[in-house]
């Protein structure tokens, strides 16, 4: 239970911090989906990565999601890699979407088929200011 | 853990050895050490790039500053993260606060909204701006320290001060061989037989002298004016003269300063960095690759930046 609790006051922290430091136009502040998909496509580049996956809905009808990360020179601190996803994994993304409704938005965090989760650093530091592996 | 600091670099015994711990302690975290290390299938200490290793550890003392030397690796001293400046420059960042209001003449201010960040107080969709970074045009001195600054490493030779940004991989020259600036860029108040004449650069140019043995300092002008100072947009004019201050505090941390002197767009001179402390690295940290790739850039705008600006 405590460390949930740590955990919630840790994303909590993370969210207030990501509004304050990263207000885009773009981006519908504060929001937050979660989403279920496959992997099409892992774009590990600047300015910004994309992980492009499909999402099914209970009709099973499909739609193609674009979210971005940072650069990969920011990630890499967070444990992020070009390997980090391969086309066809399973992935759980949670994101800031846009404001216009379109199928996009920044990643917060990524939960990975064998349990992992990737944070999106979006400029902060990893938590507890240690970045060694 | 350990402190950060590996087999094979030259701090790891005085490190310790000024930390005062018993023979016994240092194998037992030496053990410890090796242990994590082959737990976590790692060769060696090896690092990774785009990490920071070498921070401050509680209880211990850096040693004295080396006279007259700003050489090294050097990071930020709270984290990589301290150099991204999405909202502007550090100091004085595009915030819509009062305090944050830069001086400028009223033909600053005009050139200030003539240009459409994507970030800071005038921001606007990426779709719409006209920052001239994204296409990956050169983003100049200052902006390579006022934006998304990472990594620097400083060289001294005989004759320059050399600073190797991450960024690009670009790097600036400061001369230190006793050169003036030149009073107008386009006429050199010096004279080298057969070198043409200095023209406005993306990078400027750029002397430096020591004012004590721990503190250096570079003037710089002569630049295109089509680069912007920060991520905000914030303009300057061909008439930009910039001071640099880096002042060596001990043998680990060097605090940065930048001041912005650019009589035709601002009133008075600002500054924008305000002692930033910066840390030393392991000589052997391998500073990782950062490229504006224009292909990549173009897929992003297509794929993400264009449509969500819609």
């Amino acid at each position: 239970m405590r460390r949930m609790l740590v955990a919630v006051a840790c994303v909590a922290l993370l969210s207030s911090a990501l509004a304050a430091h990263h207000a885009t136009a773009v981006f519908d502040l504060g929001k937050r989906l979660t989403l279920t998909g496959t992997v099409t496509e892992w774009f590990w580049a600047n300015p910004h990565c994309l992980l492009r996956f499909d999402v099914k809905n209970d009709n099973g009808e499909t739609t193609h999601w674009v979210a971005e990360t940072q650069a990969p020179p920011n990630m890499t601190p967070f444990g992020w890699s070009k390997q980090s996803f391969a086309v066809g994994d399973q992935v759980k993304v949670t994101l800031e979407p846009v404001k216009n409704g379109q199928p996009l938005g920044r990643i917060l965090q990524v939960l990975l088929p064998d349990g992992k989760t990737l944070v999106a650093g979006n400029g902060l530091p990893p938590s507890g200011g240690d970045t060694r592996p | 853990m350990n402190p950060g600091l590996g087999i094979g670099d030259s701090r790891f015994g005085k490190t310790y050895a000024g930390a005062g711990f018993s023979r016994p302690a240092i194998t037992a975290i030496a053990i410890v050490t090796l242990l994590s290390s082959v737990l976590l299938g790692q060769q060696g200490f090896r690092r990774t790039p785009g990490a920071v290793y070498d921070r401050d550890v509680p209880g211990t003392k850096s040693g004295p500053s080396p006279r007259r030397d700003i050489s090294g690796i050097w990071e930020f001293a709270n984290g990589g993260a301290e150099g991204i400046q999405a909202d502007g420059a550090k100091a004085m960042p595009s915030d819509g606060k009062p305090e944050h209001e830069l001086p400028f003449t009223a033909e600053g201010r005009k050139a200030f909204m003539n240009n459409k960040p994507t970030y800071g107080f005038t921001q606007v969709p990426s779709a719409l701006t006209n920052d001239p970074m994204p296409g990956c045009d050169p983003q100049g001195f200052p902006r390579i320290v006022l934006h998304n600054a990472h990594h620097e490493q400083i060289l001294q030779t005989t004759t320059q001060v050399v600073i190797l940004y991450q960024f690009n991989k670009k790097w600036r020259s400061i001369w230190t061989d006793g050169r003036k600036l030149p009073s107008n860029p386009e006429v050199p108040a010096w004279d080298i037989k057969g070198s043409p004449p200095p023209e406005a650069r993306f990078w400027g140019y750029s002397v430096g002298r020591w004012t004590d043995d721990y503190t250096f300092v570079a003037d710089s002008n002569g630049f295109d004016d089509r680069t912007w100072l920060d991520n905000a947009g914030r303009p300057h004019s061909d008439a930009l003269h910039i001071i640099e201050t880096y002042h060596r505090l001990d043998a680990d941390h060097l605090e940065k300063t930048i001041t912005i002197d650019d009589p035709k767009y601002y009133t008075r001179p600002w500054v924008a960095l305000d002692k930033m402390p910066y840390r030393l690295q392991s000589a052997s940290l391998e500073i990782p690759e950062q490229e504006c790739v224009p292909s990549e850039t173009a897929k992003y705008n297509q794929l993400f930046a264009n449509p969500a600006a819609k």
